[in-house]
């Protein structure tokens, strides 16, 4: 019987000759990577007296670049005097700084086949990359820095198969948001995605999916290595690797099958992800106060291009603030290279430093009591970009600009 | 820690995310503060009524969200433990690797009652509701997980072993 890509290489990293749905194994980890923000967690990270191997591990500051508080700024302190005491050459720190999930793809460390272990929930984004990663905690992350190694319940996979072409103005966000309306849920699966759509989906679309796995709940989100992958790790990838693909019998617990020709551009409504979405051009009552597009799911150059798009020529409505953060340097001076910046800048938008910023309330861009916010970021819960009392839709870039220039929820394909 | 306990059950909804249970707003301050934000938009004083040896029951896709530590604020306010119909694979492991104990257990939600006194073997997966008089049985988590949870989370066991520099 035949493995899923989860199984196969969870396997070649444990001691199991083939790992099962069911077992619990010890794996080894191939990159450990480290974010700012844990430093500063009450209870998070904690001070090893060494490490498996400085060679294997990476600190990225994200969430608080630059710091925007003196608890931050604290925190960050102890981050530089970690990488010092341990010699960690893969310091991504101001100046170099960016979503983690951005820049383990723009560098080429995460990798085909490899296992990454990374303390923050969207770490499954590398799964584009058909590398082994899932959000772990702080614990974790102290067991993984000391030791080299995390524990994974190895859960039965789902293979999502999608089909057909996506419409004008309709993006893998869209795809992403009918899957969690239709199908909720899939805590304690992985997830693998196959399909014609996806095998020409470009990568900014499969770390847009695997990303948002994480709203989906599922342990590992998977694509094959393919010559998309192969094109993009050209000339990036920091080692060697090796890609694995599922065996042609894997077993899959169910296999769900989605076209997505006559998908429409979807809304995700305040809260939830689950079973929570509402077709765009149905929330024309919706006012905003703001609109932003960015994080590890949407934004990269290609988000970049879909707001600029746009935007060009028209202004951002009276009362709204429209905000745009880069995933990482890079992305921010290719955005200014074409031209993006400035017709964002136009507009009446806000580009700002890049960093997680607004997605998770940290910084440039926290909602207030009672406002209404879309986003293209990661996720909608109550209180999760600040205020409580602040309501959160989910939407693809191009619903976000759109909505910004009308000041209301908006399709992108009416203006 | 305990393989069984008995305390009151507090129960809560589906879906119950991570910034439910530690806000974003509450991340940097100290932890005396942090747990004071525990479910503090969904249930707020909840956190001054909870006592050492309660047990959080719950319904769908417990712990969603975030990598935040949660069991390091369960752990903190006293809660031994969490029930529900199914758990976010991050938001089970980040209660283990704290010490808080997790039972997979479909009918908790509709066999409890917020404040009903509830004895759990995490070991068989057996929950008593003693205040209703019934039993349910839910899936309890393989060994090697109890055995974590059991050592109060993993970072004891790195400390035993010389691997933590902090007393905290």
């Amino acid at each position: 019987m035949g493995h899923t890509i989860t199984e196969k290489i969870l396997s070649a990293h444990s001691k199991e000759k083939m790992v099962s749905p069911g077992d619990i194994v010890m794996a080894d980890l191939d990159l450990v990577v480290d974010l700012d923000i844990v430093f500063g967690i009450t209870g998070g990270h904690q001070t090893p007296t060494r490490v498996f191997d400085p060679d294997k591990i990476a600190v990225v500051a994200d969430h608080t670049v630059p710091a925007p508080s003196i608890a931050a700024a604290n925190a960050m302190a102890r981050m530089r005097e970690f990488v010092k005491k341990f010699g960690i050459n893969k310091f991504y720190a101001e100046g170099r700084h960016g979503i983690a999930h951005v820049i383990l793809g723009e560098d080429g460390l995460a990798l085909p086949g490899m296992t990454l272990a990374c303390d923050d929930s969207h770490s499954c984004s590398s799964g584009a990359l058909n590398c082994l990663a899932r959000g772990l905690g702080l614990a974790d992350m102290m067991y993984a820095l000391c030791k080299g190694q995390a524990w994974y319940m190895v859960g039965p996979t789902v293979k999502l198969y999608i089909d057909g072409e996506l419409r004008e103005r309709v993006y893998p966000r869209d795809i992403l948001h009918h899957i969690a309306h239709v199908h909720g849920a899939f805590p304690g699966r992985n997830l693998e995605w196959d399909g014609d759509t996806v095998a020409t989906m470009p990568m900014q679309g499969r770390f847009t999916l695997a990303t948002l796995s994480a709203e989906l709940s599922a342990e590992f989100s998977l694509f094959r290595h393919d010559e998309v992958l192969k094109d993009y790790l050209q000339g990036r990838a920091s080692k060697e690797y090796e890609p694995t693909d599922p065996d042609a019998d894997a077993t899959y617990e169910e296999t769900i099958h989605v076209n997505v020709s006559d998908l429409q551009p979807l809304v995700v409504l305040p809260h939830k992800v689950a079973h929570n979405a509402a077709a765009a051009n149905s929330l024309s009552d919706t006012k905003i106060d703001q609109a932003f597009i960015g994080s590890c799911a949407n934004g990269r150059i290609e988000d970049f291009a879909i707001a600029a798009e746009i935007l060009d020529g028209r202004q951002v409505a009276p009362g709204v603030r429209m905000i745009i953060t880069p995933g990482s340097q890079s992305v921010l001076q290719e955005a200014i290279a074409n031209g993006y910046v400035e017709t964002l800048m136009n507009a009446g938008a806000v580009v700002t430093n890049s960093t997680c910023g607004a997605c998770y309330g940290g910084h440039m861009g926290v909602l207030g009591d009672g406002e209404v916010c879309i986003t293209a970021s990661t996720r909608n819960f109550q209180g999760r970009m600040g205020s409580p009392e602040a309501d959160i839709y989910l939407g693809s870039p191009a619903t976000v600009a759109a909505s910004a220039v009308r000041g209301v929820i908006t399709d992108p394909r009416e203006v | 820690m305990a393989l069984r306990i008995e305390g009151t059950g507090w129960v809560f909804g589906n879906d119950i995310n991570t910034d439910l249970i530690l806000p974003g707003a509450a991340f940097l301050l100290p932890v005396e503060e942090q747990i004071k934000y525990c479910f503090s938009a969904n249930r707020p004083g909840w956190s001054d009524e909870v006592q050492p040896g309660d047990i959080v029951v719950a319904g769908s896709n417990f712990g969603l969200g975030s990598a935040r530590p949660i069991g390091n604020v369960f752990a903190r306010l006293g809660v031994a433990g969490i029930i529900a119909s199914n758990f976010n694979g991050l938001g089970l492991r980040n209660c283990v690797n704290y010490g808080v104990h997790v039972l997979p257990c479909p009918g908790a939600i509709d066999a409890i009652t917020d404040g009903d006194r509830i004895a759990v073997d995490w070991q068989t997966g057996t929950v008593r509701n003693i205040s209703q008089g019934r039993e349910i049985e839910g899936k309890a988590l393989p060994q090697a997980l109890l055995d974590i949870a059991e050592a109060g989370g993993v970072i004891p066991v790195l400390k035993a072993e010389g691997l933590l520099e902090d007393a905290e």
